[in-house]
């Protein structure tokens, strides 16, 4: 297991929280809440490790596109990049709703 | 020229059901309740979760698994509990198996105050989390002594729709329920083939043999057996109606803990040393039953 986090530079935009997936096998769990500062902050806790590199490629796309004031915890269980995109994707389309 | 196709009634019937199966445990929970009822106790957002597993280097999740909600149901106050089989096999730790324990006696309180709070639970469940052995059993043992508490005021239905199925400690949970509801799909054991293959050598039982494995405690199987009340599509409409049938029944004649007689009766028409067919228990059962 291990546990990484993130920063990123975020808007004053300030979403409504909300909670994705699931600690299965192959899927992921992401809490979205706003946070108090304009910065996105992203922990992520998985059960594989050595892929500190991966997260934050993954990380780094999604951010280009996403400037909400956030807190991401992300709970891992061996998700692919692909999975990862796609929930980040849902948690925010979930906190717009 | 035109065609008309004619869609055969199984086909539609499959276009416009709702997998029940495939959704999360808060969305199950939130489709037992009535509509627009549901308001979840310690969710996610509470971040109350195992402090055990991250200790074995095991991610755990913010609810561990287990989602409560509080709504009615037919208007009724009702506590809806759902495991989430896909997070450690639905195993039972401390805080999902506490979280269960608690909801069950609140909802005893509620009773014996005056107001008949309905529970229904969605159990999906390897058993006790091992990780968490011991505190796992004594919560398991807590939310028998509540279920046993809670019955007497109100019906509490056990609802096993799959895949996951519902084995160990949770199987027993279910045989003191008042009403069982299953799907095909489910699967209801004290002991999983897994395990029964693990322990007794494969020539025992080969947990691979999908349908040899159904017919043992596959929802069919349990509920022409006695050992379940009603058997259902995987339909969340469907599901939804058979519990509100039930609360609806009232009290069962007999709880299935009741009736212990009946079941060592029932092993002694068994003779282990024979290899006994689904059809061949299904007729002992029968000729057994009044």
């Amino acid at each position: 297991m291990e546990k990484l986090s993130f920063e990123y530079p975020a808007s004053d935009e300030k979403p409504k929280r909300a909670h994705v997936g699931v600690v299965g096998s192959g899927d992921l769990e992401i809490l979205l809440e706003p946070s108090q500062d304009a910065k996105a902050h992203v922990t992520v806790q998985t059960s594989v490790s050595g892929f500190a590199e991966t997260w934050k490629a993954v990380l780094d796309r999604f951010f280009a596109n996403y400037q909400g004031a956030t807190i991401f915890d992300i709970r891992d269980c061996g998700a692919t990049p692909g999975t990862v995109a796609m929930r980040l994707q849902q948690a925010v389309e979930v906190s717009r709703q | 020229m035109t065609t008309t196709v004619q869609l055969s009634e199984d086909v539609l019937a499959l276009s416009t059901r709702r997998s029940y199966i495939e959704m999360n445990a808060r969305a199950r929970a939130a489709q037992l309740l009535d509509a627009g009822a549901f308001r979840e106790l310690l969710g996610p957002f509470d971040r109350v979760e195992s402090p055990w597993l991250p200790m074995q280097g095991i991610v755990p999740q913010w609810d561990d698994g287990c989602v409560v909600a509080k709504g009615t149901i037919d208007g009724v106050p009702a506590v809806a509990i759902a495991l989430e089989g896909k997070f450690q096999g639905g195993s039972i730790g401390e805080v999902c198996g506490m979280k269960m324990a608690i909801a069950l006696a609140l909802a005893r309180q509620d009773c014996e105050r005056g107001i008949p709070t309905r529970a229904v639970l969605s159990l999906e469940s390897g058993g006790v989390r091992l990780q968490e052995a011991n505190i796992g059993e004594l919560v398991i043992a807590e939310i028998y002594a509540e279920l046993i508490a809670l019955r007497k005021y109100v019906p509490v239905i056990v609802v096993i729709a799959g895949m996951t199925g519902c084995f160990g400690g949770m199987s027993l949970a279910a045989g003191l329920a008042s009403y069982v509801v299953m799907t095909r799909q489910a699967r209801l054991s004290m002991n999983g083939p897994e395990v029964i293959e693990q322990e007794a050598g494969i020539e025992e039982l080969d947990a691979r043999d999908r349908p040899l494995i159904w017919s043992i405690c596959g929802g069919a199987q349990r509920h022409a057996t006695g050992l379940a009340d009603m058997l259902v599509e995987d339909d969340v409409a469907e599901i939804a109606h058979a519990v509100r049938t039930l609360f609806k029944r009232g009290q069962p004649a007999r709880l299935r803990s009741d009736a212990h007689d009946l079941y060592i009766e029932r092993l002694g028409r068994l003779d282990p040393a024979q290899e006994w067919t689904a059809d061949q228990i299904r007729a002992v059962c029968k000729e057994q039953m009044p």
